[in-house]
């Protein structure tokens, strides 16, 4: 029997195949899903905002896109996993209002796969698929065992990445 | 350095806290009353303060659809705003506003601009009541309004809460039989201190 692990905002989880992980809802906040496609392990992370340094508040690491897949990264090496042969997908990163008033969490969704890319890129971890930006929240199920992502939003088909 | 930390609010705090949502809640309560003409009865606001972790389950499941009404707050004290409706309540209440049938269909365009006028006016009311308990000015800006799933949502609320906290702080208020109402107010981080600076904590 497979189990599907549930993924809160501002944490991650790993696993290895068969099971899977989920995060649901995403809104401005970005799951970067990260695989060994020989392994089979993989995980999950839900990060919040995109940078540890800017912030005072900064002891949950897994709250930051830099910090976060950092961790991200190392606790899936510490379980066999090849930093080499990661993969990554990566969707959320939404822009839920528009308010012009308050550019900075208008614009997080975006700053969030920026700076999400840009950590994977430093890692040397290549994108192969993403579902980012726009104005909706997305529910997000990966498989370490397929690399599949299927992102469900409201009022839409599924996408399979 | 400011006062607050939300990782370790004290009792006090929490009780202000309380009482403004008490205040704002039955004003907007009485806002909705007069705009819908019914009679709103409001249950007393509970206030809680929530891992993030725990945010989506709150209101029935990050999955669960909510409408959501996003503001900012400008004057004395600045920061932003938002009320929360499970999609049920919204068509109940555009459907009261707007005299028509409730239906299970999408809202169209023109109910979805009736449901942010209702938000407009609710949050108004809160947010004037703050203002006269504060004696400070307090102007709201025009909302935005999301239908779609609470996770979504509320990450919004929750990114303005994580630049300074791992907490959320949400404010929840029942009007009337299963019209359930949900207030998030968001100060910055020095408007926080003004506040309750200003009731005299």
């Amino acid at each position: 029997m497979s189990e599907i692990l549930k993924v809160g905002m501002a944490d991650l989880k790993v696993c290895k195949s068969p099971d899977g992980l989920t995060t649901l809802g995403l809104g401005s906040c970005v799951g970067v899903a990260i695989r060994d496609p020989i392994t089979k392990i993989g995980g999950l992370a839900h990060v919040m905002l995109p940078d540890s340094t800017k912030i005072k508040s900064n002891s949950n690491r897994y709250k930051f896109a830099d910090t976060g897949i950092q961790d991200l990264v190392d606790t899936l090496v510490s379980m066999g996993a090849s930093k080499s042969r990661m993969q990554a997908k990566i969707a959320g990163g939404a822009q839920m209002f528009t308010l012009e008033t308050r550019p900075n969490t208008v614009r997080v969704g975006d700053m969030n796969v920026a700076a999400s890319k840009a950590k994977l890129k430093e890692l040397g971890i290549p994108i192969l698929a993403e579902d980012t930006g726009l104005n909706y929240g997305r529910t997000v199920i990966f498989y370490p065992e397929t690399g599949v992502m299927t992102v469900r939003s409201v009022g839409k088909e599924d996408k399979i990445l | 350095m400011s006062k607050i930390d939300l990782n370790a609010v004290n009792a006090e705090y929490f009780d202000v806290l309380q009482e403004i949502g008490n205040i704002g809640a039955g004003n907007a309560a009485t806002a909705l009353a007069h705009m819908l003409n019914i009679r709103v009865d409001m249950s007393v606001p509970q206030v809680k303060l929530l891992e993030f972790s725990e945010v989506g389950s709150i209101l029935g499941g990050e999955e669960q659809i909510l409408a959501g009404v996003y503001l900012s707050v400008n004057g004395d004290i600045t920061g932003s705003m938002m009320f929360l409706l499970k999609k049920e309540s919204a068509r109940k209440l555009v459907s009261l506003l707007m005299k028509t049938e409730e239906t299970d269909d999408e809202l169209n365009e023109i109910e979805k601009s009736a449901l942010q006028e209702i938000g407009n006016i609710i949050t108004a009311s809160y947010l004037n009541s703050l203002s006269t308990l504060t004696n400070m000015t307090i102007s709201p800006s025009v909302p935005s309004l999301s239908i779609d799933m609470a996770g979504a949502i509320l990450s919004v609320p929750a990114i303005e809460f994580g630049f300074m906290s791992d907490k959320l702080l949400l404010i929840q208020t029942e009007f009337s039989d299963g019209l359930d109402g949900f207030f998030i107010l968001i100060p910055d981080m020095e408007s926080y201190d003004k506040i309750l600076g200003a009731i005299g904590l």
